[in-house]
């Protein structure tokens, strides 16, 4: 079991480059934590930092009660799939799932024994005397989780690992992620730039800014509950719409600066007396078989509507509307504020 | 009239020449520079043809005469000798060199910089610097062998040693480049495939043969390759440090005196054409023992 603590973390590229500052986060064992973010926030970082692979500016990293600060990455009992694999091309397939175990002095039956059961699992024992280079994209994806798996560690560590792949196969190697975790019953730390993944896979997603934890939260909490506007607007497709307060037609908390609402909350028509109202002109209609994607302007805010049925295809001037109950609020700084 | 009308399509013949018209020029200048000279030594191998006289036709008699030359065998294992020790000792020391200075840190590239420079320099200003530091009576080596208690050695007077000392010489002078080429191939492995070593527990040495060199074989497989014709074909340092005296004279040197100092072109050109043909089996060897071997991405 592994639980993994960061405290007060501080990692700087050079004196004036702070990636991360003063970052505290628990990934709880057992869970499949996502780091989340848009590229250059600083979750590789994080990663590579748990890994070992890259040390800490200051602040210490604990997974239990044991500090990791001078542990090297081969003793700190994890495995890294990395973002374009890096498999041994002078190996094969065997070679490259076997060398880690072969550096560990395992006996030669253990590791027949253990190569043998992570393959049949992931479906990849026919290709085990082929180089890397001679297989697919899913393929190798495969080989590079056999060969983390293989070395039965307590912590995964995964840097975007289907980025590489098309999006037929990252939708089906999402599942088998998914249960994959509930099967080895270990804690997985995935970073991602793509909140479909996040939302899919998640138990814990940690939503990531510029070095700072922005939330961190289930990914239901995380989609209903967004804590500021960065969340509102990172999670959801399309993203939340937060609009200025000022246009609003009812009464909103003290200071609150901005509305965000949820593109499927949108109506058409009033529903009770007390609705948000805003009146936009429908600027396109995206079918999209299931749903369709309205998207209206008013003034120069952009709003999204989601409606579940082919039938609704407002034109014109319109009024949208939206429950209270359905409506978050923001402050100047960004920041949620409550009823 | 119809823009597209204008350039009217190559007929089937043009177009067929037309590449080989574009590569028309550089192929004229091969064939005048490399392929005329390259028939007309294996031409002339089967004629007597001094500086005076007619080019009379010999048939295989030159090279009868070589191979019947008590001096062919020792020529030949000077020629091998001298490849073997150039070959050895660049390669293994220009890949400890390019391992040193691999990391790109200021003083490594000022470094680099200074190990290059015999690549640059005149073979002629670097052989008589290293003639005066081997010179037997006031050379610097002997002084520093000087202080151990050993006897003087003559670098360059003694058979045993002279092929070394040339040796020596032609390795310093290529060996920056060497390690510069095979730095170029370090830095062009991804840094993941180290860090996945460090992750799987590989000690330094074991993922040096493991991953580091496999990934750069196909480079050294060439420079080897370069370094093994460069050696056969090496004239300007034996011609400067002994002129082919004290057991130093290759196949290449045994050309140029036949061809220059006894204007025997006829023998000299059956020589070439005997350094050819040992080139191109060293080749064909070279690749079909370890071309199978090295790793191609």
């Amino acid at each position: 079991m592994s639980s993994i603590i960061l405290q007060n973390i501080d990692k700087a590229y050079g004196k004036n480059a702070p990636v991360i500052e003063n970052l505290n986060l628990e990934i709880k064992d057992k869970s499949f934590t996502v780091l989340l973010g848009p590229s250059g926030c600083g979750k590789s970082t994080i990663l590579r930092m748990i890994a070992g692979l890259e040390a800490q500016t200051s602040g210490t990293i604990l997974f239990d009660d044991e500090d990791m600060t001078n542990v090297p990455p081969e003793n700190r009992d994890i495995a890294f799939v990395f973002q374009n694999y890096a498999l041994y091309p002078t190996m094969t397939v065997r070679g490259n799932i076997e060398f880690g175990l072969k550096n560990r002095k395992i006996p030669k039956a253990e590791i027949a024994a253990r190569v043998e059961e992570v393959c049949s699992l992931l479906d990849i024992s026919e290709y085990l005397n082929r180089k890397p280079q001679n297989l697919s994209g899913g393929q190798r994806q495969r080989v590079a989780l056999a060969r983390a798996m293989v070395k039965k560690p307590d912590i995964f560590l995964m840097d975007e690992p289907l980025s590489n792949l098309d999006a037929k196969l990252r939708n089906q190697i999402r599942t088998d992620l998914i249960a994959l975790h509930k099967r080895l019953n270990t804690t997985f730390v995935y970073v991602t730039h793509d909140q479909v993944e996040a939302m899919s896979m998640a138990t814990d997603i940690v939503l990531l800014n510029k070095g700072k934890v922005m939330q961190m939260s289930s990914p239901a909490e995380m989609y209903k509950q967004p804590r500021n506007v960065f969340s509102a607007k990172f999670i959801g497709t399309p993203a939340m719409n937060v609009i200025s307060s000022g246009k609003s037609n009812i009464s909103v908390p003290q200071g609150c600066a901005y509305v965000g609402f949820r593109p499927e909350n949108v109506m058409l028509e009033k529903k009770n007396n007390d609705d948000f109202c805003i009146s936009c002109d429908v600027a396109s209609t995206e079918m999209l078989g299931a749903e369709t994607v309205i998207k209206a302007l008013s003034g120069d805010e952009i709003i999204f509507m989601r409606a579940f049925t082919s039938a609704c295809r407002p034109e014109g001037r319109q009024n949208f509307y939206v429950e209270r109950a359905n409506l978050c609020y923001f402050n100047e700084q960004e920041e949620r504020i409550y009823e | 009239m119809n823009k597209t009308a204008r350039l009217k399509p190559l007929q089937p013949g043009m177009r067929k020449a037309k590449p080989y018209l574009f590569i028309l020029p550089s192929m004229l200048f091969f064939a005048v520079f490399a392929i005329y000279p390259l028939i007309y030594i294996i031409v002339l191998s089967f004629f007597d043809r001094s500086i005076i006289g007619d080019m009379t036709f010999v048939g295989f008699e030159n090279f009868i005469k070589l191979f019947n030359n008590p001096e062919f065998g020792p020529i030949m294992k000077n020629t091998v000798v001298y490849m073997v020790i150039v070959v050895l000792l660049t390669t293994v020391f220009s890949m400890l060199v390019a391992l040193l200075l691999q990391r790109p840190t200021r003083l490594n590239k000022i470094v680099q910089q200074i190990a290059f420079s015999p690549y640059v320099i005149s073979t002629v200003s670097v052989v008589f610097v290293w003639m005066w530091m081997m010179d037997a009576d006031y050379g610097l080596f002997n002084y520093i062998i000087g202080w151990f208690g050993l006897g003087e050695v003559n670098w360059l007077t003694d058979p045993n040693v002279t092929i070394f000392s040339i040796a020596i010489v032609s390795v310093w002078k290529s060996l920056g480049y060497n390690a510069i080429i095979i730095i170029a191939a370090l830095n062009a492995i991804p840094k993941h495939y180290y860090e996945a070593a460090k992750l799987d527990n590989s000690s330094s040495v074991k993922t040096y043969f493991r991953i580091t060199l496999p990934m750069i074989s196909p480079t050294v497989f060439f420079l080897v390759l370069i370094n093994i014709i460069g050696a056969l074909k090496n004239f300007e340092t034996i011609k400067l440090m002994t002129a082919g005296k004290f057991d130093t004279t290759t196949l290449v040197y045994f050309v140029y005196q036949n061809a220059r100092e006894y204007f025997d072109f006829g023998y000299a050109s059956s020589a070439g054409v005997i350094l050819m043909v040992f080139i191109a089996i060293i080749t064909l060897l070279y690749f079909k023992v370890l071309a199978k071997k090295v790793y191609y991405r």
